[in-house]
């Protein structure tokens, strides 16, 4: 069963997963500060992205993961030029220190940490096209997961600190002027709730998150979005991941999820999908799928 | 403990400066003493508005204004010397950041109605949505050019009277005065800090009325720093403030005369662009903003320059551009589709650099930007940093409505117009395409730059030549705009260099 980042799922010893994940994401309204509006010279903004992925289990406690995507953008309306290219790699170390019995259930604990930089001089300060803000990002995450019988329920809190970045311009406006090619960019945080069915076999689970940026500022009346811009969202969605009996190791994802709420922001609407294989590198038969929150 | 220390790295990297943040405060090479003798833009001379006599500085009336310094200088707060160090940089310089700020704060399109027409800003009703004035780049090359070149007549008058009534500045007076900025022997009364505070806030009633208040803010802390700094007494401020206030007057007065106040046109003369390009058999220029948007003050063209008389805009703009049906038209087009084709981040990053474009301070902003970050090198003093700020605007302004006289002669079709699979690296401007107004303005702006600075003037056609081209790299310009952009405003900044070889500053 694959796993990521977000998810109280850990890769066993020795075992490697990765796979390609394909998402597209829409939206023809967004948030100008706290005004939805449309924007007749954008029509709908959409956002391909294909991933690769990986994680290994270094020990049954401990994984480390990877993600790195291509993305490409694209407005249906209006005259601006789509950008795509490699966007960020991104590092995941995830530990669960604790997982035990309560009541009728399990609860485990973890504690991961993230890091991510861009891997190509993709230009950030041309949204709502660009295809990232170009920061290095540093996350640090607490999450925990308690299941009884087949249902759970996941929540977890992340801080994310921000770099600052360098746009081509030698000045730009937000509340003043700013005689600089840098912009501060402010610090985020985000929390997650997700909860549903889990099984060897089978997840089937809803997500809320919500992600706040920390500072920034909004949207000016019809001007253009600009990297330091307060770009909340909440988002709700669904999530199944099916391991395919036929072939041992193979996994398939998909979803879906909504912007409910949200600043300076799109509200996008998008899917993604994907298919994923263990490699098991334990010498003596082992099993391959991984441990789960369960029993 | 290694992500804590990740963490810390990312938080103290976070504070960023400004390249005018800390700067050494001015001091000028020379104090041109003799500027009040150097040809006003719009006095009839120096002495258009009189200056009375100042008290000598052993009347008590004088003294008492001693005490005011010393009452202020027994507790200087560090704001107090923060204030003193930011004004201390220059007026000039100060003021022009502040005029860039303006205008990238107000240079938004305003959004349409709910029928698809859209509102325009009323000066009569400035608060009301769309805010006065909406600061697009003609119309921030005559509000740059305007406050510049009353700073200029100003202070020419200020060192007039400063020369003739010769009274010294009060820690020269007083040696218990401590002078927390470079000392001169330029005499202080009126003081020039004052009369451009008086010049600016005034301009403000014509050009942002909605930012009056906080330009009065900003004017009264300026005049402050310079009393709590020891540069200047209470009489020298209020002298000068009433000096510049009235210089101002003198300069709205002219501007609401200029024509720019009926740039925007009416749908008679939007239709009629259409109707006349359409006659000549040329494709017309058409919006291509959704709803479709009237194009931008059309008759700026018309309006009254600073260096040359309204009767010779004509005679600057450049031959037409390639007929719309024509095989050049089709080779430019195609040239422009081989550039967003596949552009290179290089080119973006050229893009990007001179887009100077909504919610920016323009592109006459922008090279006022280069201007002053190089006069801070030059030492200038302040009357002759004002009559260098006033040339590169003036400058400026003059190639806006050649530019615009040009743009809409000839009302000629963008090039994602002519193709619309030509997507761009910036928005396209609405307004016709020939010929570029960044290669106008780069054009007149490195000419007088390069006479003013004659070290950098290789340094400043080279910046030209890449603002110019960016357009095209942008996909939003063919390079016909682009070359012909640049020679007609190298003509614009000719007049301003025969000015200033005459204006007497250079002797």
């Amino acid at each position: 069963m694959a796993q990521t980042d977000a998810d109280a799922i850990m890769m066993a010893k020795n075992n490697y997963c990765s796979g390609i994940m394909y998402g597209n994401s829409q939206w023809d309204h967004y948030w100008e500060g706290t005004l939805k509006r449309n924007n007749l010279n954008l029509g709908t903004v959409s956002t391909q992205m294909v991933s690769y992925m990986g994680n290994y289990g270094l020990s049954d406690k401990l994984n480390v993961m990877f993600s790195l995507p291509y993305i490409s953008t694209n407005a249906s309306a209006g005259t601006l030029h789509g950008q795509q290219g490699l966007q960020d790699l991104s590092v995941w170390v995830k530990w669960m220190p604790y997982e035990k019995k309560l009541g009728k259930g399990t609860l485990s604990l973890y504690g991961i940490g993230g890091y991510s930089l861009p891997v190509s001089n993709y230009i950030a300060d041309f949204l709502p096209l660009s295809i990232g803000l170009h920061t290095q990002n540093l996350s640090l995450r607490a999450m925990a997961d308690y299941q009884v019988g087949n249902l759970f329920a996941t929540v977890s809190g992340t801080y994310v600190a921000r770099s600052n970045i360098t746009i081509d311009r030698t000045s730009y406006y937000t509340t003043s002027l700013h005689l600089t090619n840098q912009v501060d960019m402010p610090n985020a945080s985000s929390y997650s709730v997700r909860a549903g069915y889990r099984s060897d076999r089978l997840i089937a689970e809803a997500i809320f998150d919500s992600w706040i940026t920390n500072g920034g500022f909004d949207i000016t009346r019809n001007n253009m979005p600009f990297p330091s811009n307060r770009m909340n969202s909440s988002t709700l969605g669904v999530n199944i991941k099916y391991t395919v009996n036929a072939i041992k190791g193979l996994s398939l994802i998909g979803g879906g999820n909504y912007v409910l709420a949200g600043r300076n922001v799109g509200q996008a609407t998008a899917y993604d999908g994907g298919i994923f294989y263990i490699l098991d590198f334990t010498h003596k038969q082992k099993k391959s799928t991984p441990t789960s929150n369960k029993k | 403990m290694a992500i804590a220390l990740a963490v810390l790295q990312f938080s103290c990297a976070k504070s960023i400066s400004g390249r005018t943040d800390n700067l050494a405060p001015l001091s000028p090479a020379k104090t041109d003493t003799g500027a009040g003798s150097w040809q006003t833009i719009l006095l009839a001379g120096p002495t258009d508005f009189p200056v009375a006599a100042p008290l000598p500085v052993n009347n008590p009336l004088y003294v008492a204004e001693l005490n005011e310094i010393k009452g202020f200088q027994k507790n200087l707060s560090s704001d107090d010397q923060a204030k003193i160090k930011y004004w201390g940089a220059g007026g000039v310089l100060r003021w022009n950041e502040i005029m860039r700020e303006l205008v990238a704060k107000y240079n938004l399109p305003p959004y349409q109605n709910t029928d698809g027409t859209y509102p325009f800003p009323s000066s009569a009703n400035p608060f009301a949505y769309p805010l006065f004035p909406f600061a697009n780049p003609p119309y921030a090359a005559r509000a740059y050019a305007y406050v510049s070149a009353a700073q200029y007549d100003a202070l020419v008058a200020a060192w007039y009277y400063k020369k003739l009534y010769n009274r010294p500045a009060p820690y020269a007076v007083d040696s218990s005065i401590s002078a927390k900025l470079p000392k001169t022997t330029l005499p202080s009364y009126p003081s020039e800090d004052a009369v451009l505070a008086g010049v600016t806030v005034e301009m403000m009633k014509l050009l942002f009325p909605d930012e009056i208040a906080y330009i009065q803010q900003k004017a009264e802390e300026e005049e402050e720093s310079r009393i709590k700094a020891g540069v200047a007494v209470r009489s020298d401020i209020v002298a000068g403030e009433v000096l510049g206030r009235q210089v101002a007057d003198k300069f709205i007065a002219r501007a609401r005369t200029d024509k720019a106040g009926a740039a925007a046109g009416t749908q008679t003369d939007w239709t009629g662009f259409v109707t006349t390009t359409t006659a000549r058999g040329e494709t017309p220029w058409v919006s291509l903003e959704t709803p479709a948007r009237p194009p931008m003050l059309p008759l700026f063209g018309n309006v009254t320059p600073f260096l040359f008389p309204a009767t010779t805009t004509a005679t600057l703009r450049p031959g037409p551009p390639p007929s719309t049906s024509s095989t050049q038209m089709k080779t430019e087009t195609d040239e422009v589709y081989s550039y967003i084709k596949n552009p290179t981040r290089d080119q973006m990053r050229i893009v990007q650099f001179w887009a100077d474009g909504v919610a920016t301070y323009t592109p006459p902003g922008h090279w006022d930007a280069i201007a002053a970050e190089d006069f801070i090198t030059q030492n200038f003093s302040e009357v002759r940093w004002a009559r260098n700020m006033a040339l590169l605007n003036m400058s400026l302004m003059d190639a806006a409505i050649v530019c615009w006289n040009t743009k809409y002669f000839y009302f000629n079709p963008r090039p994602t117009q002519m193709n619309p699979s030509i997507k761009t690296l910036t928005g396209i401007p609405n307004f016709p395409s020939y010929i570029s107004g960044h290669s106008t303005f780069s054009g007149a702006a490195a000419t007088i730059l390069g006479y003013i600075i004659p070290a950098r003037a290789s340094a400043y056609s080279a910046m030209a030549a890449e603002a110019s081209l960016s357009r095209l790299y942008g996909g939003i310009h063919y390079r016909s705009d682009c070359a012909i952009g640049l020679t007609t405003g190298q003509a614009v900044g000719n007049y301003a260099i025969t000015r200033a070889k005459a204006d007497g500053a250079d002797n």
